[in-house]
């Protein structure tokens, strides 16, 4: 292995096939005059590997604002840890002249391998937008497909950085099997390992369906675009006139679409940010949610949450300000922060330990459950489920939006989702409930009922069929004395009570001291073990 | 708080400040500087109505509860979870949010106190406190107010009448002549009567309008001309005020205390000439400018006013004092004043139980001989506003993060406000009065400097910044102020601290150390560490950091907790706990003790950090991202010159324009107000009105869209 690490720190490279490098070197120190020519050429192609496109096309790269394969690689990856592989691999096409030498790319258009990051392992790969756009050539696909295998076997996570034309169209159907062996391997190693893109350029067409298949789509503003078809076809077939800003852009998927994430500001920005990102996450679903150090004290009182949720109960308030409140060093790495903002999702920690945090937002449309809400809540939830990271959820919701724009759109099914995801997962499942938990809407957000290991109420709580007036409205209906019976009501049943007497929620406590329960719990249930009855696989209401 | 409670029989003895109270709050000790000499057997009132909020409320409260009065809060509906509602033994909501409607609404005050029995009413400080309808009320229902008598209130609350029963109580008052004069030659005549130097103005101009300062007979000819043309000409009013001109005022301040059997006594002045748009922002007691003879001179006009009136119980009587220690009566403020702190630590007095004791008829306990000077006190006005607008424009926001700097000895915090509070609209933004004190001046001034570095806000914009600044401003450490100070010392607005080449040193290396120490954190995974290695470390950290568009590279190597920072061949050691979770960030930086804030850290490098008060923007980038940084796009700022934003948050008052509407620049299109201050918003080019995005009425927040220009 020194050796190896030698030969890195001269060429800044090093191989996968690492053992075959070390072997030609070593017959070429012995028979140097003989294989002269071969080590020749190995450095020659190492050479023409490492400025992918040329220097003209690195300088466009460059123009349009963005990094090259090969340093975006570079920022990502902890310094000298990338190990690559198949850096020999050419494309094979012989049509339309790509056979010529001058069309051959030693590593052709995508630069592949493992790597660390803060010294986990990771898998990676690049696309080299240098090299023929980028574009997905059977060999590309081939080299991506080679390092999302071993990742699988291994038991580590994929990143893949997305910059690519599209198609390799000189190759035809192989370079669509190309797309769909990509696609399968998502699929196989979705739930197996977690599996991120990061959009720094075009993602155009078929493309587009691997990094909605990995668990988490990362884009960079300005200079990346999904589409499943440009603003030309747009044009010709809906007559649409559209930008590819506004069809694809980074603020498209994470406001509208909800296809992305994130969003960055540059490369830079984006590589460093899924550095930190990397490190919520588990290498694998056998791994435990990682631990960190962690300096921000465990029993830390929060004084603040003893004030925040207002005494109107039509008042609204920042989730954002409770979560940042309990989790450790007020860091909160949120997923979609810009789309159905009703719902609050994303990673913290607590007391070192990732978990995951799933909120109404009452600052938005009252923090109701809708169609978006739900999905977003929804596809997190299993998310975290699938690698053991723990849930933490903060109910505060009056129920599920009503109206015809949203029974059209089936919130009856997409609602389901989150139902299905809370009530399948295992993980340990810690609930505080704020304030209003109304109707099905309690029900499903993480409540008791669907295996809730531990919940709590703050003295706010109100945990009820529906609002008073509205209740009211129904029992008593045509009777006199309204508002006396609303206040009944009330007294009755906007408070903890009704569900502490029943053990739905576990414990009635002083929002002030949330953070060291939840602490206090989360060691508890470390070792929690549960497991659903065998199926091949479940039925989720898609 | 026992400590408080002196042995009965004891309270006839001054409790001067060299007996220090101690008080175990939180995590340390602070004093108090100020005893309530407490007599168990004298009698009292049973339970005090605080008809305030906020600090005052709090700061009301704790005299009644070591003095053993049962206190009841008022509070409107926004306030129900305040600390002053929490502190009191009981609370009545008066009414909604709006001031008009909740602590100005005397029914509802007056039905407050009926419902609770409260025997007297504590007004704080604005709201009613001078108002003499409530004071009115309040006697013929038979309830004590405390403060003074309502023909006293009436008196000096009339500022010609107070004027006019100063001078008759033979207090120096500006002299001046307000009425036509006949010519250059009159003009002379007068202001030789008056002395010079002196301003003339035509009487009907508002402000500081077509105001000329003469400071011989050729000048004042002069100014007689220009005068009386303008006067003529513009307000077609012939009349002249020809006044005493102060040239650099102070404004000092006595405060008086006084029974309702005639004694009364001063206890020393208050320095309160910083200020901004006349409202304070750092006092002292007491003054550097006062020599004993002034003081005394000061005091005893401030006596003799207060009997001419016969006040009772403790008022302020305000002077304006000229760069030669002449001194003219400004106004008398009939109630306990915001500033009150520092006297309290000079004298030790307790001035809400001496109003209390007075309230109930008592005499008063001290003679003049028994007031002291002890010491040094400084106070700062902690607000939740932007100082680098004109000083200070309100900011509102939630406090995320609070804590004040109570484990240093000699630091009193007056606050009405918590962790979680909110600072709204509606009211006040002042967030607490910081009052430190020390032997001396130099003492108070160094612990005011620790104390506002340990000071954490977050969550909404502070004047910290600007405070730290003025403490530190060699002008007013050598005592040379005005109530010109802030624009004389910055003209072109406030613009945080400049840093010297050592500062910047200090705070480059501290990011540097800073995010290395976080990114060695990053990698220290607990538990199960499959696949994972502990990268080797680095023996030298190459960074980039940058600051203010310049951008510096620094060499970082580490020792344990001591990071050795080497930028441009200068050396900077820095060390600390380094406690990635504190807001606080402790460090020695080459053998100096120094705390910064951290108010900021991102995965992207960013580094905000509060060093000496101001806030500073860093970036800390690895030598590779550095030098990829220079292919990064250039983020197109948004025109600002066509749309215009809201600067803080408030009501729309007035929009003057329409789309469609042609605007010259500076012309005014909106109109904003936020706590009492109306701000007009003009155009920054001439353009047409694209669109409008606010209504009179509407309720915007700092940084809203208001109009677009095209």
């Amino acid at each position: 292995m020194d050796y190896i690490y030698q030969v890195r720190l001269t060429t800044h490279i090093s191989s996968a096939i690492g053992s075959l490098t070390h072997a030609l070197l070593q017959n070429a120190r012995c028979y140097s005059v003989s294989h002269l020519s071969v080590q020749e050429r190995i450095e020659q192609k190492r050479k023409a590997a490492l400025t992918g496109g040329g220097q003209l096309r690195i300088a466009a790269q460059h123009k349009r604002g963005k990094l090259t394969a090969r340093e975006r690689l570079e920022l990502l990856l902890d310094p000298d840890s990338f190990v690559e592989y198949d850096m020999f691999v050419e494309h094979r096409c012989s049509d339309f002249g790509m056979e010529a030498d001058h069309n051959k790319y030693p590593g052709d258009s995508v630069v592949t391998g493992q790597g660390r990051i803060n010294g986990r392992l990771v898998y990676v790969f690049s696309q080299d937008f240098t090299v023929f756009g980028g574009s997905l050539s059977g060999a590309h696909a081939q080299k991506i497909c080679k390092i999302m295998d071993q990742a699988m076997m291994v038991g580590a996570p994929v990143i893949g950085l997305n910059d690519s034309g599209g198609a390799r169209i000189q190759e035809g159907v192989e370079s669509l099997a190309g797309y769909a062996d990509i696609f399968l391997r998502n699929v196989m190693a979705s739930g197996v390992v977690p599996q991120i893109s990061l959009i720094m350029g075009p993602c155009a067409g078929g493309a587009v369906y691997s990094p909605a298949l990995t668990d988490f789509t990362f884009m960079v503003k300005d200079t990346s675009y999904l589409f499943i078809t440009g603003p030309d076809v747009v044009k010709s077939v809906t007559n649409e006139d559209v930008t590819q800003e506004e069809l694809g852009g980074a603020k498209t998927h994470t406001t509208v679409s909800g296809v992305a994430h994130r969003a960055f500001e540059n490369d830079i920005d984006a590589l460093l940010n899924l550095r930190n990102f990397f490190n919520f996450l588990p290498l694998s679903n056998k791994d435990p949610a990682p631990v960190t150090e962690c300096h921000d004290p465990r029993d830390r009182l929060v004084p603040g949450l003893d004030t925040i949720v207002p005494f109107e109960s039509t008042k609204a308030y920042d989730m954002l300000d409770i979560v940042h409140g309990i989790v450790d060093e007020r860091e909160f790495f949120e997923i979609m922060p810009n789309y159905a903002k009703n719902i609050v999702v994303g990673f913290a920690r607590m007391n070192g330990r990732t978990v995951g945090i799933v909120g109404n937002q009452p600052k938005v449309a009252s923090g109701c459950l809708d169609i978006n809400s739900s999905v977003k809540g929804a596809r997190f939830v299993r998310f975290c489920d699938a690698f053991n990271i723990p849930i933490i959820t903060f109910v505060d919701v009056p129920g599920f939006l009503p109206g015809t724009a949203q029974e059209y759109g089936g919130i009856i099914r997409h609602g389901a989702k989150l139902l299905y995801a809370f009530a399948e997962a295992t993980v340990p499942k810690i609930t505080v409930i704020t304030r209003k938990a109304y109707g099905g809407a309690y029900d499903v957000m993480s409540s008791k009922h669907l295996r809730g290991d531990v919940n709590y109420a703050w003295p706010s709580a109100e945990v009820a069929v529906m609002g008073a007036k509205g209740a009211v409205q129904i029992i008593f209906r045509g009777k006199e004395n309204q508002a006396e019976a609303e206040a009944e009501y009330v007294e009755k049943f906007a408070n903890p009570f009704p569900a502490a007497v029943r053990g739905f929620v576990d414990d009635i406590i002083q929002p002030s001291t949330t953070r060291k329960r939840i602490c206090r719990d989360l060691e508890v249930l470390a070792s929690k073990k549960q497991t659903n009855p065998w199926k091949k696989h479940a039925n989720i209401p898609l | 708080m026992a400590a408080y409670r002196s042995a009965a029989g004891f309270q006839r003895v001054l409790h001067a400040v060299k007996h220090v109270c101690f008080s175990k709050q939180r995590c340390g000790v602070i004093i108090c500087r100020y005893s309530t000499v407490y007599d168990p057997t004298e009698k009292t009132f049973d339970k005090i109505l605080i008809a305030n909020r906020g600090e005052i409320a709090c700061r009301v409260i704790k005299t009644c509860k070591k003095m053993g009065i049962k206190t009841v809060a008022v509070h409107s509906d926004v306030d129900s979870s305040a600390v002053h509602v929490k502190m009191a033994d009981e609370a009545v909501c008066v009414g909604p949010a709006p001031t008009n409607k909740s602590y100005l609404n005397m029914d509802a005050i007056m039905n407050a106190i009926k419902q609770t029995g409260a025997q007297a009413v504590h007004p704080g400080y604005g709201f009613l406190s001078e108002n003499k309808q409530f004071a009115k009320r309040l006697a013929a229902e038979g309830v004590s107010f405390i403060g003074p008598d309502t023909h006293a209130i009436q008196a000096m609350g009339d500022k010609i009448e107070s004027k006019l029963i100063a001078k008759a109580a033979k207090v120096n008052t500006i002299p001046g002549f307000d009425g036509v004069v006949k010519d250059a030659e009159e003009a002379v005549k007068i202001a030789g009567e008056i002395g010079y130097p002196v301003m003339i103005k035509a009487s009907a101009g508002g402000g500081g309008k077509g105001m000329r300062i003469a400071w011989n007979d050729e000048e004042t000819r002069e100014g007689f001309r220009f005068s009386s043309q303008e006067a003529a000409s513009s307000f077609g009013d012939d009349r002249l005020l020809i006044e005493k001109f102060i040239d650099n005022p102070r404004h000092i301040e006595i405060q008086v205390l006084a029974d309702k059997h005639g004694n009364a006594l001063w206890l020393n002045e208050r320095e309160c000439s910083i200020q901004r748009r006349n409202q304070k922002v750092v006092e002292e007691a007491p003054s550097t400018f006062l020599d004993p003879d002034t003081r005394r001179a000061m005091g005893e006009q401030a006596v003799s006013l207060a009997k001419a009136v016969k006040y009772s119980s403790a008022g302020t009587v305000e002077f304006l004092v000229d760069s030669k220690k002449n001194f003219y009566f400004l106004e008398m403020n009939t109630r306990l004043q915001v500033e009150h702190p520092i006297t309290e630590c000079i004298t030790g007095l307790d001035l809400v139980q001496q109003m209390i004791r007075i309230a109930m008829g008592y005499k008063l306990q001290h003679k003049q001989s028994d007031i002291p000077i002890n010491g040094w006190a400084i106070e700062s006005r902690v607000y939740a506003e932007d100082p680098y607008k004109s000083f200070g424009l309100p900011s509102i926001g939630r406090l995320s993060q609070y804590q004040e700097p109570l484990d240093l000895r000699n630091v009193r915090v007056d606050s009405g406000i918590e962790e979680g509070s909110d600072i709204s609209i509606y009211y006040d933004p002042m967030i607490s009065k910081l009052v430190t004190y020390g032997k001396t001046r130099e003492e108070a001034l160094k612990k005011m400097e620790e104390a506002l570095d340990n000071y954490v806000i977050r969550g909404v914009t502070h004047n910290i910044p600007l405070l730290r600044e003025i403490i530190v401003h060699p002008r007013f450490v050598s005592g040379d102020i005005s109530t010109k100070f802030l624009p004389e010392v910055y003209p072109d607005g406030f613009k945080g601290h400049m840093l010297t080449a050592g500062e910047r040193r200090e705070l480059l290396a501290t990011a540097a150390a800073l995010y290395v120490a976080a990114q060695l954190r990053s990698q220290k995974f607990l538990g199960d560490l499959r696949v994972s290695v502990v990268p080797a470390e680095s023996r030298q950290w190459e960074l980039c950091v940058e600051l203010d568009k310049g951008v510096h590279m620094l060499g970082v190597s580490r020792s344990g907790n001591n990071y050795t920072v080497e930028i441009d061949g200068e050396k900077v050691e820095v060390s600390g706990e380094w406690n990635l979770a504190s807001a606080l960030l402790p460090l020695t930086i080459n053998g100096k003790h120094r705390t910064l804030q951290c108010l900021l850290r991102t995965a992207a490098g960013e580094i905000t950090l509060q060093y000496l008060g101001t806030s500073f923007k860093l970036r800390v980038l690895s030598k590779l991202a550095a030098s990829l940084s220079k292919h990064m796009p250039e983020k197109v700022p948004e025109d600002t010159s066509s749309i215009l934003r809201s600067p803080m948050p408030g009501s729309v008052v007035a929009v003057s324009v329409k789309p469609g509407d042609n605007v010259a620049e500076g012309q005014e299109i909106c109109v904003i107000e936020a706590m009492k201050m109306q701000n007009s918003m003009t155009a920054a080019k001439a353009a047409k009105v694209k669109s409008v995005h606010c209504k009179a009425g509407d309720t915007v927040g700092e940084g809203d869209l208001l109009v677009e220009l095209e």
